[in-house]
């Protein structure tokens, strides 16, 4: 079985979020990039079937050099092969085609992306990977099981859980219960060590065709000082909140 | 020409998004001299699909024999109905994003999600979207003739606009490729990314049995429950409660966190939040940098009284 996991290279969670060239892009200056944190549920369940079921996996990503150090920790968590598509992501569209370029000539039995990136976050990539492969697609995926030919699923949807089967070839979008947070793997010095013997690839791009375009951005606006209310005079607060902010 | 929307329905039933996303179509539908196309799926009944009309939906299609978790064959009709038009718009459900990109790549259109701001010219698409986890809004551009976007929740009014409509009904059926061997719905729960208010607590609740006064407290004001991330992490409540950076991104009208530091994870995914209140031991608590009104206070002296005030207004 093969597994190929797609990796998105974000901002740390504690990164403060600015920007430069006149806000149109995401000043890196002195942050700190991390897998993202919806692939590393991914990444870990692959390793895990791995090691149940002897399946190779390889991790994609589009981006330029300056993501590869987020790529040599996938590998040193264990993942067999990096390939890195060399190409700025221009919007979901753009990067999404790249690695169905990359699938349609290297089969893979199960694609795993995050359910969405915590930087950009359009959630798109998945489902639109699956609709060029025409593969079958299981977005928010907090359960996957693989019995023999049997796949298992289950995803999150509004208010409850869906349990799904369905045939690989297939493409999910992850998130945290496909493996807890407990399960999440850290790198130990030998897998380090065996990461930097692993082959990362680099592929060039086969496009440059994208369908959107960001223009700048903006912080939002700050907000004016807490109110404090003495913890004896509740009813100030649900007066508040009746009557001048009118929110209850 | 027309306006494509995607109206999913809750068995059988809409709800606010749905019609958010109705009104959205409307507003753009009106500055550009086009109609509404409202496309829904699943069995309905008409009195139900008659209600798109309320919100300007002039042409109503209606699927009953297509179940909406057949993302795939949806997106098909989506597209196939979306013939006379460049526009498609969805809201941010765990349904319509599994739809909605597909939709994108059949009509050769740009997506753009989480969009939080209006289209004023039809032909020069440019919009505002929430991204890094609400800590910053992108504006974007559509360079591609189509677009297909999806809403974010609470983001948009919903304002009455009676129009005159005809429904279609369609029996199409289409095969699936993924099949759906149970579900397990929490009935009668108030969704949390489309509730209005939301009370969330986190580890300053000391345990799972504390939880009895934080869902009373939800209850007097008709509001969801959340938590933070290492609450859900332990298992007190599930996964599905966790709001944040790396959970669920709401946007209420109100957000009350009790016995919650407010670290910067934690506020990314609920800065959206209209208004924010704080109730915390500790006066030092990063919330209270966030939050509109504070309490500083003990949660177990705090909510009770909460409590007994709401209950006060909501006898009279
Ligand atoms: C990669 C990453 C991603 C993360 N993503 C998220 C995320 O999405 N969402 C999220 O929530 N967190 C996230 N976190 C965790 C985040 O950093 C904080 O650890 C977490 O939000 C703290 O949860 P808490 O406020 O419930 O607990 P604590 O930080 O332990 O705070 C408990 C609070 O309760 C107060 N308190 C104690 N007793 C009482 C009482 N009796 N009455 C009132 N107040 C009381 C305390 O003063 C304290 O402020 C993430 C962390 C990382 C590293």
């Amino acid at each position: 079985m093969n597994i190929l996991v797609c990796i998105s290279s974000v901002p740390d969670t504690t990164s403060k979020i600015n920007f430069t060239e006149n806000n149109t892009k995401f000043d890196k200056n002195g942050i700190q990039f991390v897998i993202n944190p919806y692939d590393e549920f991914g990444l870990t369940k692959a390793i895990m079937l791995k090691e149940k079921l002897q399946a190779n996996v390889s991790v994609i990503t589009v981006g330029d050099a300056s993501v590869e150090p987020v790529m040599r920790k996938a590998l040193a968590i264990g993942a067999d092969k990096a390939v890195r598509i060399n190409m700025q992501p221009m919007d979901s569209f753009s990067t999404a085609n790249e690695i169905a370029s990359y699938v349609k000539q290297n089969k893979y039995d199960i694609i795993i992306a995050g359910k969405e990136s915590s930087d950009y976050n359009s959630g798109a990539v998945p489902g639109i990977i699956s609709e060029i492969l025409d593969i079958p697609f299981v977005n928010a995926c907090n359960g996957l099981n693989i019995e023999g030919e049997e796949i298992n699923l289950s995803r999150e949807i509004d208010g409850g859980i869906e349990k799904i089967q369905t045939k690989i070839p297939l493409i999910i979008g992850g998130q945290k219960g496909l493996v807890e947070e407990s399960e999440l793997k850290i790198p130990n010095m030998r897998g380090i060590m065996t990461a930097r013997t692993k082959p990362l690839e680099v592929i060039e791009a086969t496009t440059t065709n994208h369908l959107t375009e960001s223009i700048e951005f903006e912080k939002p606006s700050v907000k004016g000082e807490c109110k404090m209310i003495d913890e004896n005079n509740i009813s100030e607060l649900v007066n508040e909140l009746q009557n001048v902010t009118k929110v209850i | 020409m027309s306006i494509t929307v995607y109206t999913e329905n809750w068995e059988g039933k809409f709800r606010k998004s749905t019609f958010e996303a109705v009104c959205y179509a409307k507003k753009i539908a009106d500055i550009s001299n086009k109609e509404v196309k409202a496309i829904s799926i699943g069995e309905i009944d008409e009195n139900e699909l008659k209600k798109l009309s309320n919100f300007g939906a002039n042409t109503i299609v209606s699927y009953p024999k297509i179940k909406k978790n057949n993302e795939k064959g949806v997106a098909t009709i989506i597209k196939n109905e979306s013939e006379n038009s460049n526009l498609i718009i969805f809201s941010n459900t765990f349904n319509a994003k599994s739809i909605a990109p597909r939709v994108s790549v059949k009509l050769n259109a740009g997506l753009i999600t989480n969009v939080i701001s209006e289209i004023n010219d039809l032909e020069n698409i440019s919009v505002k979207r929430q991204s890094f986890s609400s800590k910053a809004i992108e504006s974007i551009r559509l360079k591609s003739n189509c677009g297909v976007i999806t809403i974010s929740p609470n983001a948009f009014n919903v304002t009455e606009n009676v129009v005159s409509f005809n429904i279609e009904v369609k029996a199409n059926e289409l095969d699936s490729n993924i099949s759906i061997t149970g579900k397990d719905v929490n009935k009668g729960k108030i969704s949390l990314s489309e509730a209005e208010v939301v009370v969330s607590a986190g580890r300053g609740l000391k345990g799972p049995e504390n939880w009895n006064m934080i869902e009373e407290l939800a209850d007097c004001l008709g509001a969801a429950t959340a938590c933070s991330k290492p609450v859900s992490d332990i298992g007190w409540r599930p996964h599905s409660e966790h709001v944040g950076q790396t959970g669920k991104a709401i946007a209420p009208n109100l957000y009350i966190a009790i016995g919650i530091s407010g670290a910067i994870q934690h506020l990314a995914g609920v800065n959206s939040s209209k208004i924010m209140v704080a109730i915390n031991t500790d006066p030092e608590a990063p919330f209270f940098k966030a939050a509109d009104y504070g309490i500083v206070g003990d949660a177990f002296n705090v909510v009770p009284k909460l409590i007994d005030e709401l209950k006060k207004i909501n006898n009279n």
